[in-house]
């Protein structure tokens, strides 16, 4: 058995993992495992910008970003954690320009900003640029200098080192399981602080912006472990994702002045968000294009809109809008400016579509993008055992594994990226402090004992299952029954065929016997995370008998603050019941209101 | 569409030597080599392996040669290279097993350019001041995914893995061309090494396999440009 012992562990290496690390390292023993190598981190995809109050282009304030987040929540985010957020997004944003981050610049050499969905100026309501960009690769370069510092500072990395379990000890933390990619062997980190970054868990849906290893490794362990999850009936469809691909388009092309055209023509957000229009936030616009879709509104009657950012198109609803430049110009754009200002969006569109976003409008649909859901923790990332907020000593999760909640039932877009800057730091620095005060726990008997199993159990099923064939079906499954819109009818069904899979699950066996990179092997363990997580998702969304933010009940359609301004928490027991108990929200300065875009 | 994917396989556990394995699957034109390959795991052949995360072009997991050029398979489609596909892993890196080679020597010489922004002054309040003149000074080689695509294609290269290679000049192209950077000389003295920009011998096939289309022909000749006159403009 190959046993390490660090201070600190941390289990993901994209933006939240990056800055944990790089945090605790400064003053405990600390190592990142990830699965991938650094720079293959989910966090590279991210397009259009991480949102902070910097007012470089208009006056914009850190009390109009919590109000706006809180809102975009549909009041279910915690009000305490959203004002840390967005407080701390001003010095992140400066912090990450010090370490060499590349963002555009304004003409007089501060960084740019672009409007993005729900993002308001709190007095006129109109769009503001909060959204702070490098062109559209803004969380490439997030995560490329994040990684730059990590190795600048001499972090160390156990790079596909696949983490498949966390050891607790009385109820602390004391460590993770791991296996080497390379080797297939099985490595047990003994630590005193353990943070999971693992990111999310799209890969449960059909139609998904996300990664391949975004099969929720990170909360599918903690469950396991007894421990509860939080919201997981809230996940976002983002609104414009590539017509069945499901890439994402980023919001940032309707920052930039793109509209959304249904088939007849018409920009539809008009009648759905008459204020901010294709600027209203996710949620929002998702419905209204499958409404638009279901009534028949389509382009060519198939399940597709336009993303419309030609000139042309641009230049004549902006001046429709009476959109502006700071100088008061009225504002236009070219197509060298979108070549210029959107380049991967240009880029995806030609390799996939082959269509020219400068000439032709863009296919797209809703794409299953964003668990706002996870690991249950505080403002600091110190992971939460109940509903009481009891901290799990030890444990911490940070990024989009975790739930603070800084999102609530609906994510703006630009606090992704915030969220894993701000908790990603905050979880490092609690983590360290911890392990300064902290002994190590004497390891259980057989530390790797749990995970064994588990892959013992996998390689000896009998193999009358394809674990290609359970994917699909339940991706399917969750996609129509758990989508967009929901109903009491369709979820039992998606709960019963999640059940069902999980049932043939259990005989699927890998046809690769071996140890060096079986990756057939890790991918069936992975199909098993994203099993278990599609349940208990269901289950929650089952249970919530009202409509709010992602979570949208066409049997239950308004939202109802008395019986659910509260977070779900489910817990799994051993044998694999779940059972959901709830805890109120944080309200500080913002009663519940009516939402309108 | 019946496609043809003639793959390169092999196991370190169970084969002497490599060897192709063909298989033919139904595909439309608008499919990933990467949707196929998934395919042929899921359907024909679980022990294929191969790396892939993002599946659209920006993680840079899956660069492999697909009918002799070095892409990502992710944003490779069967429109693009026909309906008899040959994948085989990058070259000059060793094979661990199929499509997945050590990336180890190609992160060693990434680390070697001291990749990391450096600037000693005392940071101000708020944003250090860029023009938009100067970021775009540097822009295309921000872009770079560290994928290999581009490294794995040099012959000097295949030559030796102690050659730094066009990632590498691309990431130390991406901080000395940084006005905001202040280790450039640093960086130069690096690139100038025997196993530096001299042993680059303007092939152009990085500039072919770079998935970004980052010119890097263009960034290495600023470097070499840069040793000669001491400018960097």
């Amino acid at each position: 058995m190959n046993i390490h012992q660090y201070e600190v562990i941390v289990v993901g290496a994209g933006g939240a993992g990056l800055m944990a690390g790089l945090y605790a390292s400064k003053s405990a023993k600390t190592a990142i495992i990830s699965k991938l190598y650094p720079t293959r981190s989910h966090t590279g995809t991210a397009q259009g910008g991480i949102g902070a109050a910097l007012g470089n282009v208009e006056e914009d304030h850190p009390e109009w970003h919590t109000f706006d987040t809180v809102k975009g929540s549909d009041y279910l985010g915690d009000q305490d954690a959203i004002e840390f957020m967005c407080t701390e997004a001003v010095p992140a944003i400066y912090e990450l320009e010090h370490m060499g981050l590349p963002f555009d610049r304004t003409p007089d050499g501060r960084i740019a900003q672009r409007p993005f969905g729900g993002h308001t100026n709190n007095v006129t309501g109109k769009p503001v640029p909060r959204a702070c960009h490098a062109a559209d690769r803004t969380g490439h370069m997030i995560l490329q200098t994040l990684y730059q510092q990590c190795l600048k500072n001499n972090v160390t990395f156990f790079d596909e080192f696949q983490v498949v379990d966390l050891i607790m000890v009385d109820g602390k933390a004391a460590g993770v399981v791991a296996i080497e990619l390379a080797t297939g062997e099985f490595h047990v980190f003994h630590a005193k602080a353990v943070i999971f970054a693992t990111g999310g868990h799209g890969r449960i849906w059909e139609i998904t912006s996300n990664a391949y290893a975004f099969t929720g490794d990170g909360p599918a362990i903690t469950m396991r472990r007894g421990l509860p999850l939080e919201d997981m009936e809230f996940f976002q469809f983002h609104p414009t994702g590539i017509y069945k691909l499901g890439i994402l388009i980023t919001e940032g092309v309707r920052g930039e002045g793109g509209v959304l055209i249904n088939g007849l023509g018409e920009r539809f957000m008009e009648k759905y968000a008459p204020k901010v229009k294709d600027l209203a936030s996710r949620d929002v616009i998702s419905r209204a294009i499958y409404m638009e879709i279901r009534e028949g509104r389509g382009v060519n009657g198939q399940n597709y809109v336009y993303l419309d950012v030609r000139p042309e198109t641009v230049n004549k609803y902006a001046a429709l809008d009476g959109r502006k430049n700071p100088d008061g110009s009225p504002y236009t754009v070219t197509g060298e400016q979108i070549l210029a200002k959107l380049p991967d969006i240009v880029d995806f569109c030609r390799v996939y579509l082959g269509v020219d976003p400068v000439t032709q409008p863009m296919p797209i649909q809703p794409t299953a993008h964003y668990a706002m859901g996870g690991i249950p923790t505080n403002k600091y990332g110190e992971a939460l055992a109940d509903e009481k907020n009891t901290v799990v000593p030890g444990l911490y999760a940070a990024g989009e594994c975790a739930c603070v909640s800084v999102h609530g039932a609906n994510r703006l877009g630009t606090n992704s990226l915030l969220d894993l800057v701000v908790f990603g730091k905050y979880a490092g620095l609690r983590a360290a402090e911890y392990a300064k005060g902290a002994d190590f726990a004497p390891l259980p008997d057989d530390p790797a004992g749990f995970a064994r199993a588990q892959f013992e159990r996998i390689r000896n099923a009998d193999g009358t299952e394809n674990a290609f064939d359970i994917a699909v079906t339940m991706k399917k499954v969750m996609f129509d029954d758990m989508g967009i819109f929901r109903s009491g009818k369709g979820m039992e069904n998606a709960l019963n065929v999640v059940r069902e899979l999980k049932e043939r699950f259990k005989h699927v066996r890998p046809t690769d016997t071996g140890s060096i990179f079986n990756m057939e092997l890790m991918n069936i363990w992975e199909l098993g995370n994203l099993l278990d997580l599609a349940e208990v998702t269901t289950v929650s969304a089952l249970a919530r008998t009202e409509s709010r933010g992602g979570h949208s009940r066409e049997d239950y359609p308004d939202r109802d603050d008395k019986n659910w301004l509260k977070h779900t928490m489910a817990f799994v027991d051993e044998q694999g019941r779940i059972a959901l108990k709830y805890k109120p929200v944080v309200i500080t300065k913002f009663e519940p209101k009516v939402r309108t875009y | 569409m019946e496609v043809t994917l003639k793959i390169f396989r092999y196991n370190p556990e169970k084969d002497k030597k490599p060897s192709y394995k063909t298989y033919k699957l139904e595909a439309v034109e608008t499919d990933r080599v990467l949707d196929l390959l998934e395919k042929v795991k899921g359907y024909q052949d679980g022990t294929l392996s191969f790396r892939r995360s993002c599946a659209h072009g920006i993680c840079g997991s899956d660069a492999m040669r697909i009918n002799g050029m070095n892409r990502l398979a992710c944003k490779t489609l069967v429109r693009d290279v026909g309906t008899r596909i040959t994948v085989e892993p990058i070259l000059g890196l060793r094979v661990i097993k199929d499509l997945i080679v050590d990336m180890e020597p190609f992160f060693d010489n990434y680390k070697k350019v001291m990749p990391w922004f450096i600037n000693n002054d005392p940071p101000p309040e708020k944003e250090r001041l860029q023009s938009p003149e100067a970021r775009l000074r540097f822009d295309d080689t921000t872009k770079c995914i560290l994928c290999a695509c581009c490294t794995t294609s040099c012959p000097s290269f295949w030559g030796s893995d102690e050659y730094l290679g066009p990632a590498a000049f691309v990431n130390a192209h991406r901080f000395i061309f940084d006005d905001r950077d202040q280790a450039a000389a640093e960086r130069l003295k690096i690139v100038n090494e025997v196993m530096g920009v001299s042993r680059c011998h303007t092939v152009f096939n990085c500039t072919l396999a770079c998935p970004r289309e980052i010119q890097i022909t263009k960034a290495i000749g600023e470097l070499k440009m840069a040793l000669v006159t001491g400018v960097l403009s």
